[in-house]
């Protein structure tokens, strides 16, 4: 086990469970849960996060970046090249109208984004800075904008290489693209990755999807209820899972599809407010995000340690590369399977370089982080960033935006547990999408993978912050390790589509329809 | 030239009279071709969850079935049935302007439409269809109570 990570759970340990905590609870129904839990999952969790030979660098974000860096010049830029097109797609300015009724790339990409906006936005960013320093920004910012580029590439293979049923109906994903793409390219070995992907997928699906979500859900209404059991939360938040994606109750879907994207907003709004108020540290603060990323100012490990968290966070929280989002996307009606690969590289752009952004300044700009006038660097509490009420993660944010409006933690309390709830949603489905692939699709097969979804989420509420966050971070990076290969092998065949779609773009063959 | 009529119902009682009065016209008229339009309210940006999406291609036709059969395909028979040609129509969209979009496309002279039975709180805000329409199409409309 690495550094950063020891240092980043015990931080976030201490700042969501107080210790007084972990000694009520000893030898309580969550702690034999904790211990368990932990025990399983270990091996598993160190392999992922092991770093290069030699360095502290775990080897998972280094193959990340250089995915997203290797697919941002393979299709040379083309998250830069295609963004006004990209825009134009989402407004519809190229949608037939007579496909009016069927998915809009804006709904795809909506559906995709309330699966990512979440909690990686919110306590995701507040690690990453509370131990990172401000420069973790710049590179996460970086990594959102090179992370584009992976978008792009796994949901145009999503949409291209989607299953569509004689009922209309449509199932879509990396485990279709690499079995499909593979045995098109005669290709060795595309059924075992397939399914070795649908095995992590699922896992993600239960760990970050869900028990991450889960516990921190509940790590925000015991912060304001006070301490009590978290397998009560999490029997709470499982039986209004289990209402909507078992018991097919729509409305508690409808009301949570409509509530997101306001939350969502609301949190952009609140920020720039923040952000107008003190318009006058705005330029100090891009100051220390600059220094601070290649210098460190002081933070544990310096200019490696920002890097590191920076990255991290930023995959984290868009997903780019870890393949869930092809699965989400591949259910848009069009012709043109790169369009939605188009309409999906703002996903980071707006999750990572606005929102994760906008966290990110709002910590630094409200003096959260304490630093040392005299020196010009942060303070340091153990490995990370000494903080004015010893807060991070979501507590760490809470108290920036807290410290500007007083009433908006109330608000953020409750837009975290809708983010967790919307995320718990969007991942049961990419989950099932997985199960089913390797199941087989039947109402039997489907029940006893939405039950699962459902027995983890009060795990989740009920394990301490380190082994689920292990796992969860492990989970998802695991499904990243075989989609991103298998990207390097079909990247040729979105190379083809590249090209195709730019030629007929400019002799005028792609047309705007008038609306 | 044959003269062009929309008629848009909504599949409320109050669409019957609409057709009627169409009827009405057609006979007046003489050579005149009545195209009967449904419009599934429906906007692309709303916010769904991921199975909706997945099950929106299968539900579109489902839906658009369901118009023609019950809305429709009753009212075309009808007229066909006195003699008046006429032809149906479904599409997905904001009511007003896919009225107005096929008024425009088809070249018909007149719209005529029922005054909404449906009013409450958002209709007041915003304007129903049939207020909508009125005020933004380009064809004379012509709204039966």
């Amino acid at each position: 086990m690495n550094f950063f990570k020891t240092s980043m759970l015990s931080a976030f340990a201490t700042a969501t469970l107080p210790a007084s905590v972990f000694a009520q609870e000893a030898m309580t129904l969550d702690q034999k849960v904790n211990e368990t839990f932990a025990a399983i999952t270990g091996p598993f969790v160190s392999f992922i996060f092991a770093p290069i030979p030699g360095t502290a660098f775990p080897w998972i974000v280094m193959w990340l970046v250089i995915a997203a860096t290797v697919f941002t010049l393979y299709f040379g830029f083309v998250q830069f090249r295609f963004f006004k097109h990209s825009i134009s797609l989402v407004k519809g300015d190229y949608a037939d109208p007579n496909d009016a009724g069927e998915v809009s790339h804006f709904q795809a990409l909506a559906t995709a984004l309330s699966g990512t906006v979440g909690l990686g936005n919110i306590a995701g960013v507040a690690v990453a800075v509370g131990i990172g320093g401000p420069g973790a920004t710049f590179w996460m910012i970086l990594a959102g904008l090179l992370g584009m580029a992976s978008k792009f590439t796994e949901c145009t293979l999503g949409v291209k290489y989607r299953n569509e049923y004689p009922d209309g109906t449509v199932s879509g994903g990396p485990m279709y693209y690499i079995s499909k793409g593979f045995s098109e390219l005669g290709l060795p070995g595309g059924k075992i990755l397939a399914v070795l992907f649908s095995i992590f997928c699922i896992l993600g699906a239960l760990g970050g999807g869900n028990m991450f979500q889960a516990n921190q859900a509940h790590a925000q209404i015991a912060g304001i209820t006070g301490d009590y059991p978290g397998w009560i939360t999490g029997i709470v938040f499982a039986a209004v899972v289990y209402a909507v994606i078992i018991g097919g109750v729509k409305s508690i879907a409808r009301v949570t599809e409509k509530v997101v994207p306001f939350m969502g907003i609301l949190y952009v709004g609140a920020a720039l407010i923040i952000l107008v108020i003190n318009y006058d540290m705005i330029g100090w603060a891009f100051g220390q995000i600059f220094a601070g990323a290649f210098t460190g100012l002081g933070v544990a490990g310096g200019m490696v340690g920002a890097l590191i968290q920076g990255f991290k966070r930023a995959a984290f929280s868009n997903e780019a590369g870890v393949g869930s989002a092809a699965i989400a996307h591949s259910a848009v009606r069009t012709k043109e399977p790169i369009t939605e690969g188009f309409v999906s590289l703002l996903e980071p752009l707006i999750d990572t370089v606005v929102i994760c952004t906008m966290t990110a300044l709002v910590i630094i700009i409200t003096g959260q982080l304490i630093n040392d006038p005299e020196t010009g660097l942060y303070v340091l509490d153990g490995s990370r960033i000494a903080t004015v009420d010893g807060n991070t993660g979501v507590a760490l944010t809470s108290a920036a935006f807290g410290a500007s409006i007083s009433w908006f933690p109330y608000v953020l309390a409750i837009a975290v547990i809708l983010f967790a709830f919307s995320t718990m949603i969007s991942w049961s489905y990419y989950g099932l999408k997985a199960w089913t692939y390797l199941f087989g699709e039947g109402k039997n097969s489907e029940l006893i993978f939405k039950l699962i979804f459902c027995v983890f989420i009060v795990i989740g509420a009920a394990a301490s912050l380190g082994p689920v966050i292990d796992f969860s971070d492990a989970a998802i990076f695991a499904m990243a390790v075989v989609n991103i290969l298998a990207l390097y092998f079909l990247m040729k065949l979105v190379k083809a589509e590249l090209e195709s779609y730019s030629e007929r773009l400019r002799a005028g063959q792609i047309k705007k329809f008038k609306h | 030239m044959t003269t062009k009529l929309v008629v848009g119902l909504d599949g409320h009682k109050s669409g019957d009279r609409a057709v009627d009065h169409a009827t009405m016209l057609a006979s007046l008229i003489g050579d005149c071709e009545l195209i009967i339009v449904y419009v599934v309210e429906w906007s692309p940006y709303s916010f769904q969850t991921a199975e909706e999406n997945e099950q929106r291609h299968k539900r579109r036709e489902q839906e658009i079935s369901m118009a023609m059969e019950r809305v429709v395909d009753p009212a075309v028979a009808k007229l066909k049935a006195a003699g008046v040609n006429a032809r149906g129509l479904v599409r997905h969209g904001d009511v007003a302007s896919i009225i107005m979009a096929i008024a425009e496309e088809e070249g018909a002279a007149q719209i005529i439409v029922s005054r909404s039975s449906e009013g409450g709180f958002v209709n007041r805000i915003f304007g129903s269809a049939t207020s909508n329409l009125v005020m933004h199409a380009s064809v004379p409309v012509t709204v039966v109570s």
